[in-house]
């Protein structure tokens, strides 16, 4: 099809991902995929992407990805280094961050995102590391890319447990509760991207990788999604792009 | 001042059974050797207050040392999970473990207040994970932790959020030096360990080294002797985090606790090798 060298699908997204930033924008990141993707990005067409972790550290440039939010390249590389408070109290919560960028364990058809519990709160199934940074990014960055692989385990009808709010039940909820950012405006996974529906704010799957079917897509769906009647096909990774990314691979992806 | 004592002198002195310990460091400088010695004198039912638990608390829940954690995110980072600190919740061994959870806003918040002199902090935070008038009630943050309330502005009546300060027994953290009067200087990333410090009724400090005089660094925070209890030398002491210009981040390290931590007995011998039959530093 094209003179793409071959990739995996985790590759796909995360190039993927990367194109969602766009040059000089300011961009709040998480830790993993969110990471390597922000961090290709500003390897390849936004070399002014201004990277934000959560240690305080503004303005990163590392030449490795990290393995943790605090690795000492990221202080080394940053245009400042804040403290923890200040960074979600004067960067974060008054609204100069452009993107967020997250992952998540669950996520549901509104975009809502549970990085706490699987099943019950007192009784978990699966106790998960908690929220982080994560509730305020949602709430407060201008918008949010969340990037997870896709399967029924992850997108659920119904999320066990509110850590981060996407649309809440939808349309209209994030203003009733005064979250002041655009909430999450795509869904980034490993067979395509979902974007919220602009009336339910529903997600929806509107860009598909190339090669995916739409079986495979409704299979590893938790919800009876809804596929655009004309999803964009989204271009593999060019040869450039596999190339900063492979290289990245010092560090962990 | 501060007293410079050996660490076993400043754990034996500041940190007692039942007490509430804060070990600060967000991801820099955490305070490893001194978690080390509060296991290896054998304390119990702390409360164990952090930020991001990492793999230190992973070890002193799994010794038993603790009744209660408050913490926003309690994973290996970039690895996966603190394997430890899921078998104390989800199974109660080595025994049960009460858990306040928060986001890292809120956490930062509640030590600002507590090292203000304020009984809480406000911020505009966890909106939408608690509140009674939307679908999603009783399943969020402010619905499950009983020190995050719903506060309104008194100039401009906007709903924001409150959370109650923290003021721990004693404050735990690491720095990169001290001088011999006990001033303290730590650099980089710089974390919540300031207001840990002065949130806490008591503090003890480990270092790197200890030098005549304490020659400006960019960025450092400086704790003043007498805002600090206890100093201990401790060289690597943050291993396998890392002191900035002394030391580099264990990344391996970090990886290897997975397979170490998923196991009752394999992390029971890691502890006898190396917690039990090590001495402080």
């Amino acid at each position: 099809m094209t003179d793409s060298p071959p990739y995996s699908a985790d590759e796909m997204m995360t190039v993927a991902a990367a194109r969602a930033l766009a040059d000089g924008m300011t961009c709040f990141v998480g830790i993993g995929l969110p990471s390597a993707a922000a961090n290709l990005a500003r390897a390849t067409h936004a070399p002014n992407l201004v990277l934000i972790y959560e240690s305080g550290t503004i303005g990163a440039k590392p030449r490795q990805l990290p393995l943790s939010i605090g690795d000492g390249i990221l202080a080394e590389t940053a245009d400042a280094v804040v403290s923890v408070p200040e960074i979600f109290n004067y960067w974060l919560q008054p609204g100069r961050i452009d993107v967020g960028f997250l992952g998540a364990a669950q996520i549901d058809k509104f975009g809502n995102i549970n990085t706490t519990v699987v099943g019950d709160y007192e009784h978990p199934t699966v106790r998960l590391p908690g929220a982080g940074g994560a509730p305020e990014i949602a709430a407060s960055c201008a918008e949010v890319i969340v990037i997870v692989r896709q399967s029924r385990r992850t997108l659920v009808e119904k999320v066990d447990f509110v850590t981060s709010v996407g649309y809440g039940t939808g349309a209209g909820d994030r203003e009733r509760l005064g979250l002041r950012g655009r909430g999450p405006r795509q869904l980034i996974t490993d067979l395509g991207v979902l974007t919220p529906d602009p009336l339910t704010c529903e997600f929806t799957m509107t860009g598909i990788f190339g090669g995916v079917r739409t079986e495979t897509i409704r299979e590893q769906t938790g919800w009876d999604l809804a596929i655009a009647a004309s999803p964009r096909v989204i271009p593999p990774p060019t040869a450039a792009e596999l190339a900063a990314l492979r290289a990245f691979r010092g560090g962990p992806g | 001042m501060a007293e410079i004592v050996s660490l076993a002198e400043a754990i034996r002195r500041a940190v007692g059974d039942g007490d509430a310990v804060a070990m600060e460091g967000f991801t820099h400088l955490i305070p490893f050797a001194a978690g080390h010695e509060v296991i290896r004198q054998r304390r119990r039912d702390l409360t164990l207050i952090r930020m991001t638990p990492d793999l230190i608390y992973d070890q002193l829940i799994g010794a038993g040392c603790a009744r209660k954690l408050v913490f926003s995110w309690a994973g290996n980072p970039g690895v996966g999970s603190l394997h430890r600190f899921r078998d104390a919740v989800e199974h109660g061994w080595p025994r049960p473990l009460e858990i306040e959870e928060h986001s890292h806003a809120g956490m930062a918040n509640r030590y600002v207040a507590g090292a203000a002199g304020l009984p809480f902090a406000v911020l505009r935070g966890y909106n939408g994970t608690g509140l009674a008038n939307t679908g999603l009630a009783n399943t969020g943050l402010a619905a499950q932790t009983a020190t995050i309330k719903s506060i309104t502005c008194p100039f401009t009546g906007q709903r924001l959020t409150a959370v109650a300060a923290v003021n721990p027994d004693v404050a735990v953290i690491h720095a990169q030096r001290a001088d011999t009067s006990g001033n303290v200087q730590l650099w980089g990333i710089t974390g919540i360990q300031k207001e840990a410090v002065l949130s806490a009724r008591r503090s003890v400090v480990t270092v790197e080294e200890i030098v005549p005089t304490l020659d400006p660094r960019p960025n450092a925070v400086v704790l003043p002797s007498w805002a600090v209890t206890y100093v201990a030398r401790a060289p690597r002491g943050a291993h396998p985090s890392y002191a900035q210009d002394y030391t580099v981040r264990d990344n391996d390290y970090y990886v290897a606790w997975d397979a170490i931590a998923r196991d009752r007995e394999t992390f029971g011998r890691w502890l006898e090798e190396n917690v039990y039959a090590g001495s402080p530093a």
